[in-house]
């Protein structure tokens, strides 16, 4: 079905006003953080006065990973917010040293905004939930237990430490990351078991596998299921329908500390269990492009390196060539912008990188 | 297109993952095989106890009528393939397009496994010694007057699989007669065998539930070594490296299988020739059981130019001529990089008999080739002294007789032409030797009463003790 036009060309003006608010307030001295008011002496253009567009971003070339990577990070901090309670969240790891995120309210934001997509059904509010997913230094720890408690809930949790896993499987200890996964699986056994009011839960694919050998979290009372953390295809939503959850309503995400949380489009079977995700917009927005040409946006069905745009009042990322790929996706009523559909791992980096661990 | 479906426990299941295999010369899609996720292999190995009892129903006897008539069938009949059907000249030809083995050398790959499935009886009576089977079916059994017990170790047997030559699945066939279900996971380019192997012997009357073929990515392969209980590993290197220590988990990696001539034989090495060219070159040189080394007391350089003169005179051919012998490579770049690798490993110490390094690289009828390579080398510890490729690849090694068993290394097939007691001796005690042939046996020669490759039979299942008293 597709939308009309007027609603795609309204969606596309609130994101260059968008852009015009985020640029002015990240450039502003008395808003800004140091390190886009540094980069702004080094450019030729004021780009409060330059950019007035989405499209005009590409004047600030592509946003650096390396940035993140290394400190001060208080220069990421916006001088308006240098007197509130700053969190710091980062990024899997898998690809070198973790990218680190100044966080002051994003993550509750975000979360809030995707509570919205959220049935009543699946999700229903007062149910107490289980995050059964990585926790240490990433946002989702805190995310998903701010949403459970915009719901009305408690959240219980489990430990799980990534990068361990990901140690295992580097050192080829298959035997010893089946004992981790055990060892995190029967915790969440326990919450499971002890506690009847949990009916929502966010865990991984590999961990929604490894606890439905256990238990039917269908008999378990059940409802809802956030399943993120790492990539699934087409085949694993249709395994996990079918044949994991049957019954549940159970809710693909993509979401990374540098982006904020993409909505899936709604479970539709005419898709074939295709996932679809689309951006939060105008907080953050996915452009798919040529890997070879990255000033070349794909062609609907057209495979393209994930751009991600990241605009924010806490936090400003123009352009960021990620290491995800996938094919561009129409927009739909409910999402008047671009979608990305077989979310993957870029392939040029599929034997570089170890992900999906968890 | 083709459109190879999972078998869950012999039912076939579409996914929505799916990988396209093309023909080696016409790079034209030749299949799309269904991928299974990691979850929902780990979710049907659960099931494994319950397909193995389906097993377990019949008796040994009975598995083995059913292995008869699946010889009959893998090589004649027209079986399900898919969504359609497979012929035997069917799967020669599909076989070939996607691992470029020759036709020629397909065929004897199928005749090959015929033969396993056919003389079953004579394989497990090579691997357990002549024991009464029965004692599967009953659990226990009298032998010489003695209670005999065996406990099976596996609910299933997982095969991670290899794309180089069918005839490498004959390995695995005698778990069914074994009563222990198959969980196949295919090589990428050669789904072909094990999916037709299945067919046949459901259509036999094998139950289906001890048939699961899944082909799958490295994290559906850990689940089934994980949870098998006992699987074979084919591949080397970084594959098997994190399953080495594992009980669980026979390793099939390279053979670096020899030919070792004795002292009292080597002025006699002329007559050897044939010998050492049949091990060297047969099935296109990609089975484990192919002579990678010729390890000499003498003679060395003599034999490399003889050896390297007749090897030159193979060359690359389509693979429907009914000459062919070599294989083509499914990745035409691989044949660039090996004979690359094979020239940096080279350096002074070591020259290519064959025909030398630029004419190694070869093409014939859309396929991409590497002609046989026989390289001399002037002492046992350069890097191609045991070296192993995927094409007829050999070293002539020359070391003294006294020294050579404990320098020889790791050898899956070792053919010794020699009388002399003494190396005799030292090679029957050579923990390196898995499979020893004493005299003119081509390395590739297999007998099938003789265990080959570890022992299916003690991996399956361990002797308990058992004892008896009435009252």
């Amino acid at each position: 079905m597709s939308v009309a036009q007027d609603k795609l060309d309204n969606a596309s003006s609130e994101l260059d006003a968008h852009v015009r608010e985020i640029v002015q307030w990240h450039f502003d001295p008395e808003t800004g953080c140091p390190f886009w008011l540094d980069y702004a002496k080094k450019l030729d253009f004021d780009p409060c006065e330059k950019i007035h567009s989405y499209d005009d971003l590409a004047l600030l070339g592509h946003f650096e990973d390396e940035w993140l990577r290394g400190g001060p990070v208080r220069q990421w901090v916006p001088k308006a917010y240098a007197n509130d309670p700053i969190y710091v969240f980062e990024t899997g790891g898998s690809t070198g040293l973790p990218k680190y995120r100044i966080n002051v309210r994003d993550f509750q934001t975000d979360y809030a905004l995707y509570s919205e997509s959220l049935s009543e059904e699946g999700f229903p509010k007062g149910a107490d939930w289980l995050m059964l997913g990585p926790s240490g230094p990433r946002r989702l720890r805190l995310a998903v237990e701010h949403l459970a408690q915009l719901r009305g809930g408690i959240c219980f949790m489990v430990d799980l430490d990534p990068r361990w896993v990901n140690r295992l499987i580097r050192d080829g200890k298959m035997r010893e990351m089946e004992a981790y996964k055990a060892h995190v699986v029967d915790q969440a056994l326990k919450v499971l078991k002890a506690h009847e009011n949990v009916q929502c839960v966010f865990t991984t694919p590999k961990l929604l596998e490894a606890l439905s050998e256990k238990v039917s979290l269908p008999q378990l009372g059940i409802k809802g299921i956030f399943c993120g953390g790492t990539e699934m295809n087409a085949q694993f939503h249709r395994f996990a329908r079918e044949e994991l959850v049957p019954g549940i309503d159970f809710i693909p995400t993509y979401g990374n500390t540098l982006m904020g949380l993409a909505c899936c489009k709604p479970f539709d079977p005419v898709d074939d269990y295709a996932i679809i995700y689309y951006p939060p917009q105008p907080r953050a927005v996915i452009e798919l492009v040529d890997p070879d040409d990255p000033t070349r946006k794909v062609d609907y069905g057209e495979t393209g390196r994930v751009m991600l745009t990241t605009l924010t009042k806490e936090f400003f990322m123009p352009r960021f060539l990620e290491r995800d790929e996938a094919e561009r996706a129409e927009a739909i009523e409910h999402y008047p912008w671009d979608g990305v559909e077989n979310l993957r791992l870029l392939t040029q980096m599929n034997e570089s990188v170890v992900v999906g661990v968890y | 297109m083709i459109n190879l479906p999972l078998l869950r426990a012999g039912q076939p299941y579409t996914s929505l993952d799916t990988v396209e295999v093309l023909h080696i010369a016409t790079g034209e899609p030749l299949v799309n095989v269904s991928q299974a996720n990691r979850g929902l292999i780990a979710r049907d190995l659960l099931a494994m106890g319950k397909n193995r009892e389906a097993l377990q129903a019949h008796s040994v006897a009975e598995l083995l009528i059913i292995c008869k008539k699946a010889a009959e069938l893998f090589s004649t009949a027209e079986l399900p393939l898919g969504d359609g059907t497979q012929t035997p000249d069917d799967y020669i030809v599909q076989v070939s397009g996607t691992t470029g083995l020759p036709q020629s050398l397909a065929r004897a790959n199928m005749a090959k496994i015929h033969l396993v499935f056919d003389e079953m009886a004579a394989v497990l009576d090579g691997l357990t010694r002549g024991l009464d089977l029965a004692v599967l079916d009953t659990g226990q059994n009298i032998q010489d007057g003695r209670p005999l017990s065996y406990v099976s170790l596996a609910r299933a047997l997982g095969c991670i699989l290899p794309s180089n030559s069918p005839g490498v699945h004959s390995l695995w066939l005698p778990a069914i007669p074994l009563k222990t279900p198959l969980v196949l996971k295919p090589g990428r380019e050669e789904p072909w065998t094990p999916y037709r192997i299945a067919q046949a012997l459901i259509a036999a009357g094998c139950p289906p539930q001890a048939l699961s073929f899944y082909p799958t990515d490295h994290g559906g392969s850990a689940e089934i070594l994980l949870r098998s209980g006992r699987s074979l590993l084919f591949g080397g290197g970084a594959t098997v490296e994190p399953w080495l220590q594992d009980p669980g988990v026979q390793i099939h990696g390279p053979g670096r299988s020899k030919i070792i001539i004795g002292a009292d034989k080597i002025d006699h090495w002329e007559q050897y020739l044939d010998l050492m060219v049949t091990s060297i070159v047969a099935n296109g040189g990609r089975s484990c059981i192919n002579a990678s080394g010729i390890w000499v007391p003498a003679h060395a350089r003599e034999i490399a130019e003889a050896l390297g003169e007749r090897l030159s005179q193979i060359h690359a051919r389509p693979l429907d001529d009914p000459e062919a012998q070599l294989a083509a490579f499914a990745n035409p770049e691989m044949p660039h990089k090996l004979s690359a690798l094979i020239d940096a490993q080279m350096g002074n110490a070591a020259q290519d008999m064959a025909r030398g390094k630029n004419e190694r690289v070869a093409e014939a009828g859309g396929g991409t080739f590497l002609n046989p390579t026989l390289i001399h080398v002037d002492n046992y510890e350069h890097p191609l002294a045991n070296g192993e490729y995927l094409f007829p690849f050999a070293a002539v090694v020359e070391t003294p007789q006294q020294a050579l068993v404990e320098r020889i290394g790791p050898t899956l097939v070792a053919t010794a032409l020699t009388e002399d007691e003494q190396l005799i001796q030292q090679l029957l005690a050579s923990p390196h030797v898995e499979r020893l042939n004493l005299g003119p046996i081509p390395t590739n020669k297999l007998s099938w009463d003789q265990p080959h490759e570890g022992n299916l039979f003690d991996f399956l299942y361990q002797q308990r003790a058992l004892q008896r008293m009435a009252g």
